[in-house]
C-alpha cells in the first residue's frame, strides 16, 4: 500500500506540484492499478526470468548536414514563454 | 450539392478531375458542415482559415492535369501531429499556444500530394485515454448519439468523418486510439505495423507502441491514405521500408481466439454481432479456425506498466521552459513544478506518477522488467498463431460507445475498454477496425466493429479481408 508521503516523493521526482486533493485522489487511483499489474509477478514466476526483452534496437543516423544556422530561430523563439535577444529567458538557477 | 455522406477519395477525385466540382467547392462544403454541426460535436480544436487557399492551389494542380489521387481531398489531423505554423496543443493546456515549427513527415508527404488540411482534431490529452474526455478543451461527442463518447484517444478524427466534417483523417494509436474510436463511430481505422509510418513530428506518448494511421469511411480510403504516408524516414529511426505485398489467396484462414473472448466484461450483443460477422466471413468462403493466444490476458497489465514508464520519460520535456505555458515561481526549479501542475491534466499526471514509480530503483525489476518479459511471451503467441492463420479476428471493443462521464472516475474500468486493441500494439503487428453493424439503444443505432489482425507488414491482408467484408471488392 502506498501512502501520501510516497505520492509526494514521486511527485517531487517527476517535478510536479500537487495539491492535497490531487495527492489523495492519486493515492486512491494508483493503488488499484498497481494491484492489477502485480499479476505480472506470478506470470513471470511461471515462465522464468531467462526470457529477455528487446529484439528491436534503435538505428541512429549520422549527426551531419545540420540546418543552416538561424533559419528556424524566429519561429522557435516565438514559442518561448520568455526570451531576450533571441535567447531563452529563465529564472536564476543558482 | 456534393453528397458528403457517400463520398470516397476515388469518387471525389473523379469529380474533381472531370470538373463536376472544384476543390474549393468541396472544401467549402466541409467547412459549412463544420460550421453547422461542430458546435455540438466538437470534433475540431482548430479549423484552418487558409483551407480555401489550400483548395485554390489544389485546383491549379488539377487544372494543370497533374492531380494525384489525394489532390484537393479534405483531411482532418489529430492535434498531436505537427503542421508547420499551426497551433498543436495535443489537447493539453501546457501547449495552449504552441505553434509547430516544422511539418511532421506524414504532413510533408500529404502536402506533396496537394491535400487540403481542414483543421486539427480533438483528442485525449497527449493521446492518454479512450474517450476524448481527457481533452483540456472539453469532450468530443459521438455523432451517432451526442450523449456518448466517440472513443479515444483519436475521438475528434473519428467524429469528424462520422459527422461528414472531413473525408479522411489521421490519428495515432498506442493501445487502440485509432481502432476503438473507429468502432464507436462506425468507420474504418487502421493501426499499421510498428515502424511502417514515420513518427517524426508526432508528439511521443508510448514510444515503443505509438503509430500514426488513417481513418476513412471505406477500407479503400484508408488504404490510399496509408500508401501515401508509409515508408522509411531518416528522421525516425524506428521506421522501416516494407515491400507492398499482395494477398496470395482469396480464401483466407481466419483465427479466432475463443478463450480470450470469455474473459468477461464483454457486452453479449457484441459477442452476438461478432458471431454473425464470422458467419458472414464463412459465406464469403473464408475458413474460420479456433486458435489459442493464452497470454493475451496479461496484455493490459503489461500495457499499464510500459505505457506509464514511457510516458513519464516522454512528458519530461513539457516543463514550461522552451515552449508552452510557464507558471513562474521564485526559482527556476519551482517554475517546473508549477508549470507542470497547471499545464498537465489528471490522466497525464496519473501516468507520470505511476511511471515514475515503476521505473524507480527497487521497483524497476518488479514491474518494468517483468512487463517486458511478458510482452515477449505475448509476441510469441502471435508468431505461433500466424504460422497457422492469415488473419486473427476479434471484436474491436468490448462495448459500444459509453455515456460521457460514465467511466471517467474509474481509470481501471476505462483501461479495460482497450482489452482487444492493446495486445496488438505490444506485439507491433497491424490491425484494422471495420464496421460490423449497430446495436439499438433507445432511438439510437450505436456502431460496433470487428478487428482483423495480421502478421508484420501484412496490411494487404487487412485491406483485402476488410473490403471483402464490407462488399467493396
Amino acid at each position: 500500500m502506498l501512502e501520501i508521503k510516497d505520492i509526494e516523493k514521486l511527485a517531487k521526482l517527476a517535478r510536479i506540484e500537487l495539491s492535497l486533493e490531487e495527492k489523495e485522489k492519486l493515492l486512491k487511483e494508483v493503488d488499484p492499478i498497481l494491484g492489477y499489474v502485480a499479476q505480472l509477478k506470478e506470470v513471470v514466476s511461471v515462465v522464468g526470468e531467462e526470457k529477455k526483452a528487446g529484439e528491436l534496437r534503435n538505428v541512429v543516423r549520422n549527426d551531419e548536414n545540420p540546418n543552416e544556422t538561424g533559419i528556424n530561430t524566429k519561429n522557435i523563439v516565438a514559442d518561448m514563454p520568455a526570451s531576450q535577444d533571441d535567447y531563452l529567458k529563465v529564472e536564476k538557477i543558482l | 450539392m456534393i453528397d458528403l455522406i457517400n463520398i470516397t477519395i476515388k469518387k471525389a477525385h473523379d469529380s474533381l478531375v472531370k470538373g463536376e466540382y472544384t476543390a474549393v467547392e468541396l472544401a467549402r462544403a466541409y467547412l459549412d458542415q463544420i460550421k453547422k454541426f461542430d458546435k455540438d460535436i466538437h470534433a475540431y480544436l482548430s479549423v484552418f482559415d487558409d483551407a480555401i487557399e489550400q483548395a485554390k492551389k489544389a485546383d491549379e494542380i488539377i487544372k494543370s492535369g497533374k492531380a494525384g489521387m489525394l489532390t484537393g481531398i479534405p483531411i482532418a489531423v489529430k492535434d498531436n501531429i505537427l503542421i508547420k505554423d499551426k497551433i498543436a496543443t495535443s489537447a493539453s493546456k501546457i501547449l495552449e499556444n504552441y505553434v509547430a515549427t516544422y511539418d511532421a513527415t506524414v504532413i510533408e508527404k500529404l502536402k506533396n500530394e496537394g491535400v487540403v488540411f481542414l483543421g486539427k482534431t480533438n483528442m485525449d490529452e497527449f493521446a492518454m485515454g479512450g474517450s476524448t474526455e481527457n481533452s483540456a478543451y472539453g469532450p468530443t461527442k459521438n455523432p451517432h448519439d451526442l450523449e456518448r463518447v466517440p472513443g479515444g484517444s483519436s475521438g475528434g478524427s473519428a467524429a469528424s468523418i462520422a459527422g461528414n466534417m472531413a473525408l479522411v483523417a489521421l490519428g495515432s494509436d498506442t493501445g487502440g486510439s485509432i481502432r476503438q474510436p473507429a468502432s464507436f463511430c462506425g468507420i474504418v481505422g487502421l493501426k499499421p505495423t510498428y515502424g511502417a509510418v514515420s513518427r517524426y513530428g508526432v508528439m511521443a506518448m508510448g514510444s515503443s507502441l505509438d503509430q500514426i494511421g488513417p481513418f476513412g469511411k471505406t477500407v479503400e480510403d484508408a488504404e490510399i491514405l496509408f500508401d501515401v504516408i508509409k515508408g522509411q524516414d531518416k528522421m525516425d529511426s524506428t521506421s522501416i521500408e516494407r515491400p507492398k505485398l499482395k494477398v496470395e489467396s482469396k480464401k483466407l484462414k481466419i483465427g479466432v481466439p475463443r478463450d480470450f473472448l470469455k474473459i468477461g466484461g464483454i457486452d453479449k450483443d457484441i459477442i452476438i454481432n461478432f458471431e454473425e460477422s464470422l458467419e458472414k466471413l464463412k459465406k464469403l468462403d473464408h475458413e474460420i479456425v479456433d486458435i489459442e493466444l493464452p497470454n493475451l490476458k496479461y496484455s493490459l497489465a503489461v500495457y499499464y506498466v510500459i505505457v506509464p514508464a514511457e510516458v513519464s520519460s516522454n512528458m519530461a520535456r513539457y516543463d514550461g521552459m522552451r515552449y508552452g505555458k510557464r507558471v513562474s515561481g521564485s526559482t527556476g526549479i519551482e517554475d517546473y513544478f508549477l508549470s507542470r501542475q497547471a499545464g498537465l491534466g489528471r490522466e497525464v499526471k496519473r501516468r507520470i506518477i505511476l511511471g515514475t514509480y515503476v521505473l524507480s530503483s527497487g521497483y524497476y525489476d518488479a514491474y518494468y522488467n517483468k512487463a517486458n518479459i511478458v510482452r515477449e511471451i505475448i509476441k510469441e503467441d502471435y508468431k505461433k498463431a500466424f504460422k497457422k492463420v492469415d488473419v486473427i479476428a476479434t471484436p474491436t471493443a468490448p462495448n459500444v460507445a459509453f455515456k460521457i462521464g460514465e467511466k471517467i472516475d474509474d481509470p481501471l474500468q476505462m483501461y479495460l475498454e482497450d482489452i482487444f486493441t492493446v495486445p496488438i500494439n505490444l506485439a507491433g503487428v497491424p490491425a484494422i477496425s471495420i464496421p460490423s453493424g449497430t446495436k439499438k439503444i433507445g432511438a439510437k443505432d450505436l456502431p460496433m466493429g470487428i478487428q482483423f489482425i495480421a502478421d508484420y507488414g501484412r496490411e494487404d491482408k487487412l485491406f483485402f479481408i476488410g473490403k471483402n467484408f464490407l462488399g467493396e471488392l
